[in-house]
Order: C-alpha cells, then sequence, then structure tokens
C-alpha cells in the first residue's frame, strides 16, 4: 500500500472500475463470483477513500494528474477534505447496502446477477469520480456513467419500474444536457475545463451576460438532477417502485452527491463571490427551498406506502441542504454540508429498514405493517433510530445538521427557512409516529372490555430480516448515533477547513 | 472573444440552428405521446448540444487542425492557432456522443421492457393499463 | 465555587443504562427484577455518595463529547440538580418494588419491555437533573420523551394509542416548536447555553425578544403542565399505575418544571427577570393553571384523572415558587419537587393496590373501602395530607416556605392563591378518605374482611407513606440542598 499511496486519487475510480468489469465477466463464468468481486471492489475502494481522507487531513489538498499531463490540459483530480469525507460516505454506504441486500438481489435477478452489480459498482464509480474530479467536462461524463446505470438499476424491477426509469432518464438527460451546455459557454469564454483554470481566469468576465447564462445553466441542470421542487417529478416514481438494492444505494447517495457537486461549481468553478453577492440568486433559491421543504412534508403526509412516503421526504431533505447552502453564512453552509453526510447515512438506515421490511412481508402498504415490532423488533428500533434522526433528535446526528442549518436561517435572519425547518421537523415527526403507530399497536387484540387485565395484543412470531441485511441495519443505526456524537469533531477538523474563509 | 460573439447573436445562425434544435427535442420529450418519439426527441436534444460545441470550434478561414509543415528541414515552424480551428470541442463531443449513444441505448432497452409489459408504446394506453389494474 | 472533573455523574446517569442488556437478556423474571434493582440501588449510592461533596460546594463536572463548538454534552452537579436526582432515584427503587407486584399481580405483558424503558427513562431522568447546559438538557429532556413513550402506551390498545398521539403531540410539538427555536435563538444571540447564575441572556437588550423566548421556553417545556399544555397529563394516566406514579408524579413531570426552574435561574437569571418584571408574569401563568386545575380535579371521578389534575396544580407550585424570586419562596419550590413527589407517589400507589385488589377505578365505587384495605386508605390519607400541605407530613415544610416567599416578595395575590389551593386540595382529597372509612352500612360497597394488595404492593407505598411523614420531622437533607441550591442560583455567596 505504501507505494501506492500517491496513486489513491486515480485508485478510488479505477478500482470500482475494474471491479465492475471481472464482475461483468464473472457474470458469464461463475454467477457466484459476482458478489465477492462487487465487495471486493468496494471495500477496497472504502480502505483507499479512507486512507485518502486521513492524507488530506494533514496535507490540505491532493492534486493528482491523470496520466501524469499538468493542469489545464490534463485531466486533473483534486481532493480536498470536504470531497474526502464525501467519498468516504459514498463508498460506506454502497458497500453497506451490497452487503445487506445480498439476498435480494440473488433471488429478484438470478439471472442477471452479472450485470446488477456491474451496473451497481459502476454507478459508484461514476459517483465518486463526479465528486472527485477536478475537470468541468470529467464530471458531466462520470455523471453521465453514473446516471446512466442509475436508470438501469431501477428500469430493471419489475412492473412500473421500467417506465419509471424511462422517465427518471428523460428527465436526467435533460439535466445533464444542460449542465453541458453551461460548461460549453464557459469553455467559450476562459478556453479552459480546468475547475481551478476557469475559476482563475472568471473575474474578467464578471458581469458578462454569458456568464450569468452560464451559470444559470448548470444550476438548472444539477436542480434537475437532484430532484429540486418544482423540479422533482421524476423522483418519487423512479424511487418508490425500483428495488429495493438499487434504491438503497440510489437514494442515499444520488441527491446528495448532486448537491456536493453544486457546492463544487459554486466554490470552485464560480467563487463564491460571484455565485453569492454577484448573481443575487441566494434569496430566490432560499425560498425555492422553503417550498421544497413544505411540499415535500405536505406530499409526503398523503402516501399511504412506505416507500412512497420516504420518497417525498428525500425531497424535503433536499430543500434543507440547497436552502442552507444558499443562505450563504458559515453556519448555514456548515449545516448544509453536514446533512449531506448525515443525510446519506440516514436516508440509507432508513431505506436498508424499509428494504427488510418489504423483504420479509412482501408489501409496503401501511396496512401491512401491522404488527411488525412484534414481528421485525431489531429492524423496527433500527427503523425508529432513523426515524428519530430525520425528526431531528437528540443525539442522532440529524438534529446536529438541523442545528446547524436553523442557526444559519436565525443568523440570516431569514425565517422562513426556520419555520420549514421547524415545520418539517413536526410533519417528521407525524410521518414516522404514524407508521410506529401501526406497527406498534395494530392489529388490536379482539374481544377486550376495557376492564380488567390487560393481555396486550396477539402475540406473533418473530421473523426477522436475513442476518447479513440485519447487521448492516444495526451498524447504519448505530453509526447514525456516532456521527451525531462527533459531530464537533468533524465539524472543526473537516468541514470548518474546507469552506472558504470568504463565507 | 466569446463576450463579442454574443452581443451579436443574430448574425451567429450556428447558435439560432441550436436554439431551434434544442426546442424541437424538448417539445418532443414533453408533448409527444409515444415513447420511441419522445427517445427521438431527447437524442435531438442531445445532438443539438453537440452541435453547438462543434460550432464553437470553427474559426472564419481556418483549417483542420492537422499540421502539415511542422518539420520543413528548417527545423519547427511558428504553427499560428488561428490558421486551425480548435480540436478540443471535437475530442471533447466524440465522449459526448458515445454518452449519447448510451443513453439512447438504455431508453431503447426500457422501451423494449415496457413493451414487453403493456403491450404499446403509447404512454397514455399504458396510463390507462395502470389505473385498469 | 469551584468545579471538579469527576466522571460520578456520568456513572449516575449511565447505570440504568447499563442494566438495559440485562433486563433484556436475563431468562428469568426474577433475575430480571435483579437488575432492576442492582441498578436502582447502584444509582441511588451513586447520587448519595455525591451529596457531601455537593453540599461543601464543589461542583462535579464532566463533559462526554464536544459536539457544537463550545458546546458539549456536558454533566454538572449542583444542589438543585442533586435534590431532583436523590428523589428521583430513591423513588425508583421503591418503584421498582411495586412495579413487580402490580405488574405480576395484573399478569401484565411485555413485562421486559416495561423494565427496559423504566430503566432508559430513568437514565434520562438523571441526565437532565445533571445537565450543565442548556443543549444537554434538551437532549436528556427528548430521551425521556421517548423513553417514556412505550410506557405510557403499554397497553396497546387502541385508547393507549390515542393517549400516546395526545403525549406526543404536547410534548414533542412542544419540544421542537417552541424549545428548540428559542434555544437556537438564545444561542445565537449569546454564543453560549452552560447555565450560569445569574443567567447567561444578560447581554440581550430587547424587551420583546427576551418576553418570546421565556414564554417560549415556559410553554415549550410541556412536561411542567403548565395550561395550555397539560392535557397530556390526564391522557397519560392510562399507563399501568407504577408508570403514573414514577413518571407522571416524579420524573416527566419534575423534569418539566425542574426544566423551567432551570430556565428561570439558569438562563435568565432572577435580576434579569426582576429587572424586566417578568416574575410577576411567571406568577400569574402558574396562578391560573393552580386555580384551574384544582377547580377541574374537583370533578373528576376516575382517581388516576385527579390525581393527574392535582399533579398539575402542584407542579405549578414549583414554578410559582421559584419565580417569587424570595428566598423562602425559591426554597420552598424546590423543597416542593421533594416533598411533593413522596406525597403524590403514596397516592399513585394507593390508587394502583386499590386497583390490583379490587378492580376498581372510580371514586364513586370506593364508599367504604377504608375497611377492606385500612392499609392503603390510611397511607393515602397521610399521602393526601402532603399534597395539601398540612402537618404531620412534608408537603407542610415546602408549603410554608411558600408562603413564606410570597410575603417575603410582596405578592399578596399568590398568597390567596396558594391557600385557596389548599382549600381545594382538601376539597378533593379529603372527602376520599373520609367515604372510605366513614359511611353508613348500607353504602358501604365492601364487606369488613380485610384484603389488601400484595405484598410487593403495599410495602412501597407504606414506606413513601412514612417517608412523607418522616420528612416533616427531618427535611434537613433537602432543606439543606435546597437552600444551598438557592443560594448558588442566585449568585449569592
Amino acid at each position: 500500500m505504501e507505494n501506492l499511496s500517491p496513486h489513491f486519487p486515480a485508485l478510488i475510480i479505477i478500482v470500482p472500475l475494474i471491479a465492475a468489469l471481472l464482475t461483468s465477466a464473472a457474470g458469464w463464468l461463475n454467477r457466484r463470483l459476482c458478489f465477492p468481486f462487487a465487495a471486493l471492489g468496494l471495500f477496497t475502494s472504502l480502505l483507499v477513500s479512507t486512507g485518502l481522507l486521513a492524507s488530506v487531513l494533514d496535507k490540505e489538498v491532493i492534486l493528482y494528474r491523470l496520466g501524469g499531463w499538468p493542469a489545464p490540459w490534463g485531466i486533473l483530480y483534486r481532493i480536498d477534505r470536504l470531497n474526502g469525507l464525501v467519498l468516504v460516505v459514498i463508498f460506506f454506504v454502497a458497500f453497506l447496502n451490497l452487503i445487506a441486500n445480498k439476498r435480494t438481489v440473488e433471488e429478484s435477478f438470478p439471472e442477471q446477477l452479472g450485470g446488477f452489480y456491474a451496473l451497481y459498482v459502476l454507478f459508484v464509480t461514476g459517483l465518486s469520480g463526479m465528486v472527485a474530479t477536478g475537470d468541468a467536462f470529467n464530471l458531466y461524463v462520470l455523471l453521465e456513467i453514473s446516471s446512466l446505470t442509475g436508470y438501469a438499476l431501477i428500469g430493471i424491477g419489475n412492473e412500473r419500474a421500467p417506465l419509471a426509469g424511462l422517465n427518471y432518464l428523460f428527465m436526467g438527460t435533460i439535466g445533464a444536457s444542460l449542465y453541458l451546455l453551461g460548461i460549453g459557454f464557459l469553455y467559450l469564454m476562459t478556453g479552459s475545463l480546468n475547475m481551478t483554470d476557469i475559476a482563475s481566469l472568471l473575474p474578467g468576465f464578471y458581469g458578462s451576460p454569458v456568464m450569468v447564462l452560464a451559470f444559470l445553466l448548470c444550476m438548472t441542470g444539477l436542480f434537475i438532477k437532484m430532484a429540486l421542487f418544482p423540479l422533482h417529478a421524476w423522483l418519487p416514481n423512479a424511487y418508490s417502485f425500483s428495488p429495493s438494492a438499487s434504491i438503497g444505494v440510489i437514494a442515499p447517495l444520488t441527491t446528495k452527491v448532486m448537491i456536493y457537486v453544486m457546492i463544487r461549481i459554486t466554490f470552485d468553478v464560480f467563487t463564491p463571490d460571484f455565485s453569492f453577492k454577484m448573481m443575487h440568486l441566494g434569496e430566490v433559491m432560499v425560498w425555492l427551498a422553503v417550498a421544497a421543504i413544505i411540499m415535500g412534508s405536505l406530499f409526503a403526509l398523503a402516501q399511504t406506502r412506505l416507500k412512497r412516503m420516504l420518497t417525498y421526504v428525500i425531497i424535503a431533505e433536499v430543500g434543507y441542504m440547497v436552502g442552507g447552502f444558499w443562505l450563504g453564512n458559515r453556519m448555514a453552509v456548515t449545516g448544509a454540508v453536514l446533512h449531506i453526510l448525515n443525510d446519506a447515512v440516514m436516508t440509507l438506515c432508513i431505506f436498508l429498514a424499509a428494504g427488510a421490511v418489504v423483504y420479509q412481508i412482501c408489501g409496503d402498504d401501511f396496512e401491512d405493517l401491522k404488527g411488525l415490532f412484534r414481528k421485525m423488533p431489531i429492524s423496527m428500533a433500527a427503523f425508529t433510530v432513523a426515524a428519530l434522526s430525520l425528526i431531528g433528535v437528540p443525539p442522532t446526528c440529524g438534529f446536529f445538521s438541523k442545528w446547524y442549518l436553523i442557526s444559519g436561517g436565525i443568523a440570516a435572519g431569514h425565517y422562513g427557512f426556520v419555520v420549514a425547518l421547524l415545520f418539517s421537523s413536526l410533519v417528521n415527526a407525524v410521518l414516522f409516529f404514524r407508521i410506529i403507530e401501526i406497527g406498534y399497536f395494530e392489529p388490536f387484540s379482539e374481544g377486550e372490555g376495557g376492564h380488567g387485565e390487560h393481555h396486550g395484543p396477539p402475540a406473533m412470531e418473530i421473523r426477522e430480516a436475513p442476518a447479513g441485511m440485519l447487521a448492516c441495519l444495526l451498524l447504519a443505526a448505530v453509526s447514525l448515533i456516532v456521527l451525531g456524537i462527533y459531530t464537533g469533531d468533524i465539524v472543526t477538523r473537516i468541514i470548518d477547513l474546507a469552506i472558504p474563509p470568504a463565507i | 472573444m466569446g463576450v463579442e460573439l454574443f452581443t451579436d447573436i443574430a448574425s451567429k445562425y450556428n447558435y439560432l440552428g441550436v436554439v431551434i434544435l434544442v426546442m424541437i427535442g424538448l417539445y418532443a420529450m414533453i408533448a409527444k405521446n409515444n415513447l420511441v418519439k419522445k427517445i427521438i426527441g431527447m437524442n435531438i436534444f442531445q445532438t443539438a448540444i453537440i452541435l453547438f460545441y462543434v460550432s464553437t470550434a470553427a474559426k472564419r478561414g481556418a483549417t483542420i487542425p492537422i499540421i502539415q509543415h511542422g518539420h520543413n528541414g528548417h527545423g519547427h515552424e511558428v504553427i499560428h492557432a488561428a490558421e486551425y480551428i480548435n480540436p478540443l470541442p471535437h475530442v471533447l463531443m466524440l465522449t459526448a456522443i458515445v454518452v449519447s449513444v448510451a443513453t439512447l441505448g438504455v431508453a431503447l432497452a426500457l422501451a423494449v421492457k415496457i413493451y414487453h409489459q403493456y403491450g404499446t408504446l403509447e404512454e397514455d394506453e399504458i396510463r390507462g393499463r395502470l389505473r385498469n389494474r | 465555587m469551584n468545579n471538579i472533573l469527576s466522571l460520578t455523574p456520568l456513572l449516575a446517569v449511565l447505570t440504568s443504562l447499563l442494566a438495559v442488556p440485562g433486563i433484556i437478556l436475563s431468562r428469568s423474571p426474577n433475575v430480571r427484577e435483579g437488575w432492576t434493582f442492582a441498578a436502582a440501588l447502584a444509582k441511588f449510592g451513586i447520587v448519595v455518595s455525591m451529596i457531601p461533596m455537593v453540599l461543601s460546594g464543589v461542583r462535579l463536572e464532566y463533559t462526554l463529547a464536544e459536539v457544537l463548538p463550545g458546546l458539549g454534552i456536558t454533566f454538572r452537579v449542583d444542589a438543585f440538580g442533586m435534590l431532583f436526582a436523590v428523589v428521583a432515584s430513591s423513588l425508583w427503587i421503591v418503584t421498582s418494588a411495586y412495579s413487580i407486584g402490580y405488574m405480576r399481580g395484573l399478569h401484565e405483558h411485555s413485562q421486559t419491555r416495561y423494565f427496559c424503558f423504566f430503566a432508559l427513562a430513568l437514565s434520562a431522568t438523571l441526565g437532565v437533573a445533571f445537565a450543565g447546559n442548556l443543549f444537554t438538557l434538551y437532549l436528556f429532556y427528548e430521551a425521556l420523551s421517548f423513553a417514556t413513550y412505550p410506557l405510557v402506551t403499554h397497553h396497546q390498545d387502541r385508547e393507549a394509542r390515542s393517549s400516546g398521539r395526545k403525549y406526543l403531540f404536547y410534548i414533542l410539538g412542544g419540544s421542537i416548536a417552541f424549545v428548540l427555536p428559542a434555544m437556537l435563538t438564545a444561542y445565537h444571540l449569546t454564543g453560549t447555553l452552560d447555565f450560569t447564575p445569574q443567567g447567561f441572556m444578560g447581554g440581550i437588550e430587547s424587551k420583546s425578544t427576551l418576553l418570546v423566548l421565556l414564554l417560549l421556553f415556559v410553554f415549550g417545556f410541556a412536561k411542567a403542565g403548565i395550561m395550555p399544555m397539560h392535557s397530556w397529563l390526564p391522557a397519560a394516566m392510562v399507563a399501568p399505575t407504577p408508570v403514573s406514579a414514577l413518571l407522571h408524579a416524579v420524573a416527566v413531570v419534575k423534569v418539566g418544571a425542574f426544566c423551567v426552574v432551570r430556565i428561570i435561574t439558569g438562563v435568565f437569571g432572577t435580576d434579569l427577570l426582576a429587572a424586566f418584571h417578568f416574575d410577576t408574569l411567571i406568577c400569574v401563568i402558574a396562578s391560573v393553571t393552580i386555580l384551574t386545575s384544582s377547580l377541574i380535579a374537583l370533578t373528576q371521578d376516575e382517581l388516576k384523572r385527579r390525581l393527574a389534575f392535582s399533579t398539575i396544580g402542584q407542579l405549578s407550585y414549583i414554578v410559582l415558587g421559584v419565580a417569587l424570586l424570595s428566598q423562602a419562596g425559591m426554597t420552598g419550590g424546590m423543597l416542593h419537587i421533594a416533598m411533593h413527589a413522596f406525597g403524590k407517589i403514596t397516592l399513585f400507589f394507593c390508587a394502583g393496590a386499590i386497583f390490583v385488589a379490587t378492580g376498581i377505578k372510580h371514586i364513586s365505587g370506593m364508599v367504604g373501602i377504608g375497611r377492606r384495605m385500612p392499609v392503603t386508605m390510611g397511607a393515602f390519607f397521610l399521602g393526601s395530607l402532603s399534597v395539601i400541605g398540612l402537618p404531620p407530613a412534608g408537603g407542610f415544610i415546602s408549603k410554608w416556605h411558600l408562603v413564606l416567599g410570597t410575603v417575603q416578595a410582596h405578592q399578596y395575590a399568590m398568597l390567596v392563591v396558594l391557600l385557596a389551593s389548599s382549600l381545594l386540595n382538601a376539597a378533593y382529597f379529603l372527602p376520599i378518605v373520609y367515604r372510605a372509612f366513614f359511611c353508613t352500612p348500607g353504602e358501604a360497597m365492601f364487606d369488613n374482611r380485610i384484603a389488601e394488595a400484595p405484598v410487593w404492593c403495599l410495602a412501597p407505598l407504606v414506606v413513601t407513606a412514612v417517608g412523607s411523614v418522616v420528612l416533616f420531622f427531618y427535611p434537613q437533607p433537602f432543606l439543606r440542598l435546597a437552600a444551598s441550591a438557592v443560594r448558588t442560583l442566585t449568585g449569592g455567596g
């Protein structure tokens, strides 16, 4: 490992890429090899990204020239504290979900194991590349890699999944193309595609309408990809009809990585000076985020299926991060960045729990959830932890990002955002306690007179999820609390240093 | 240089063409009922952007970027960038074309799957079937 | 005043948490209850071991983790927290014994879950008691809400569900919608949340900001049951009686009152409140609650509901006493946490014992019950004396200080409120006792055969009843803690 460590930034792409190839090949030869290859690839990447994060903590920034070409010409990979952290989260989530869903994948796609795992690993490759790259066009390519595999991962499911996947593909392609167009304009002005290079050349064009156009195009493209209200329409169908194994990785990561990319583009390409001070976009964006939070929460209230409800929660959470980021003060941006991390793990945990439930009882209608606490006590305990985190109860991590976001809202004097966050917390409490109530109380015991002795509801046989799934679920639930307790360290040692001092 | 290009955008018919193509593509994606037509619209949309990139590379009076007289016996000749069209957008678009072909592939695969499931590619018919279920 | 870094407060909080795996994994109920007792005794021991240091003016401090800049999960033991911790941990022992009698007597289901969450709730309670800053307080306050939810809804029937809903609606709604924004605003304005004598809000000059924050805090800590945030409490009476006893007469509601007192003394500070005349405002709010709830209690026929409304009123005594801002008033308010706890828990134990022995919940069905359960009703009598505030019961001591406090603060209207409330208390408790013992043979609903509840139920209620009498004669431990607390919290030497 020692002599490889300078090449870590490249390895986080190359390792999963090769793993995907091997997995795909294994699909032809021996299907049982697919899972180990995929798992090994992701685990190695997780180790590599952890190593990267560790070294970035001392060194601040690692620049890596792919193929040895110097910066403005060759493709540069740029790891700083922020994306080092995001990388670890990506691989952590992807690896955990892969292990958890081994059984469901084998049962749902016995003939397509190689294909599925190859897509899965490629998807993660695309995401991590997007985060690591320092080249605007390279980002587009990796964005499309993760999107295309994402469409396939969703469309591979049954019933309405292909149709939902195709609609997602249409929207996603529009989003990616708009981003490409925006980058095109930037290239026209600066003649460069390297992010730092563009940033250094752009100040000459401040005030130019082309730059504004480029900025708006890039942002609109990203907003579509991150499902910011009102551009969210593709998300609920795509997420709720897809197989558990796919959604377990897509839901936690896609929107969060897109938000990271938004942060990256506004900071490293357009510079905070331009994005926050010259565009006067902040106010509009925050109100959009407020709308996203409130509408997402309200839509979620109207759902009667667990997974579908969760998709609307995701839409509300996107509003949290976008709003926090565009408030533009240090507290709020810290909150937004912290929430990327926390929300990824929260979403992972809640979708793993939902996946376990769906796997065991073959349904996620609220009606099916009766007696769940007795049937699956451990899964439901993890579900409850994730729910508490989404509501924002200390010491789970969800509370702390909300803390920063609300503090940021107060500091900026933007009370609409503060109220929206509190509203969403309350709605989340209603949403999740509705499910917990169904699982805990129903079905009611029959023939109870209301007097005398209480013998409680009818006993039920415990039918827990498979051990692997359960272990991953518990690990995710525990990490929610651990992340919460170490918030202080994460913020002071990583996020604080990663945010430009200008903010 | 970019700014001047846009101040008289009307004279730059290539951008106009791109805009028209984008609109056609978007229209097809939004308004068409048939999924394959939507996919075609998506492809037009992507192609328009590819066209945009390629057209930005063009220069009046320039030639393809193949240096013919790089070594003419007197050592290196000075190369004037203005004499050659910019090769980079072309190279980028090679990748973009690959991406759009791949997108097309995935889209068609999904369409095939949908056709197997519902026996039709008309969106309203599919919706009708979903409702009747 | 010197602070000492010490793990002891953390240990005190964690003891019952550590017992949870033991409780879950125990194979036989006896082993399980053994864990509960071990944890309860250990916890009490640890808490008591800290008393001498606290009284000598040392504050034990421990920061578990710094979660936000300048803000950690910090425990700091002062006299006031100590007082509350002693009450809660000592009564847990008694309640554990009572729980065994009650739960086994009624063959309740899911007893493991019950004992497990009971232990969790106690951890959270001590966490609140030892919280060194508002954030830690909030953390454990929320933890307590969730740990008690399965206890409140233990029966898992429709009634339990709707009560649970109401419980969460008020408690969680209050803490998320009111306390959280208020806390964040305070943090934003002052940059700290550490409880300090005379508070940390001194830098804020805007009166309206202070007022809004104060009201958000006072109503947001809905566990304090200040009207109109009180109606979860009667609803929560669907819980098994030991839960009602410990949690809704002692731990949960007292946590609410404790939080409000902390807000008054540690966040705003007595001087600040006096300067803006907010003290009178809180007094008025509290006295409205006192009188209204006492009147409502008169109309309740279900014994536990009557007790619940009585609790709402008594909680406001604590708030009122501290808001008087006079030496005696604050001492009385704090003392009342202890005195009322012993009295009210006795009453709840009695209600539960009656239910276990006879299945009766309503007061109208208890005529002549004194002949059948003389010990229980005798204890009931002592408990009600304590709550009314008559000698020879501990309640008299705290009420005496409260009355003295109103005089010291020249709040004579409050004096009237206190006396009127005492009369009302007598009016809703004493007839129960009277009818239990003195009735014509024709009216009596029970024969003369003595049939008490099981000994596991009976012993604890005797212990607490005797305890409240003992507290009348020997109130010194609590009195010293309260006096020391008042000294430190008002910043006096």
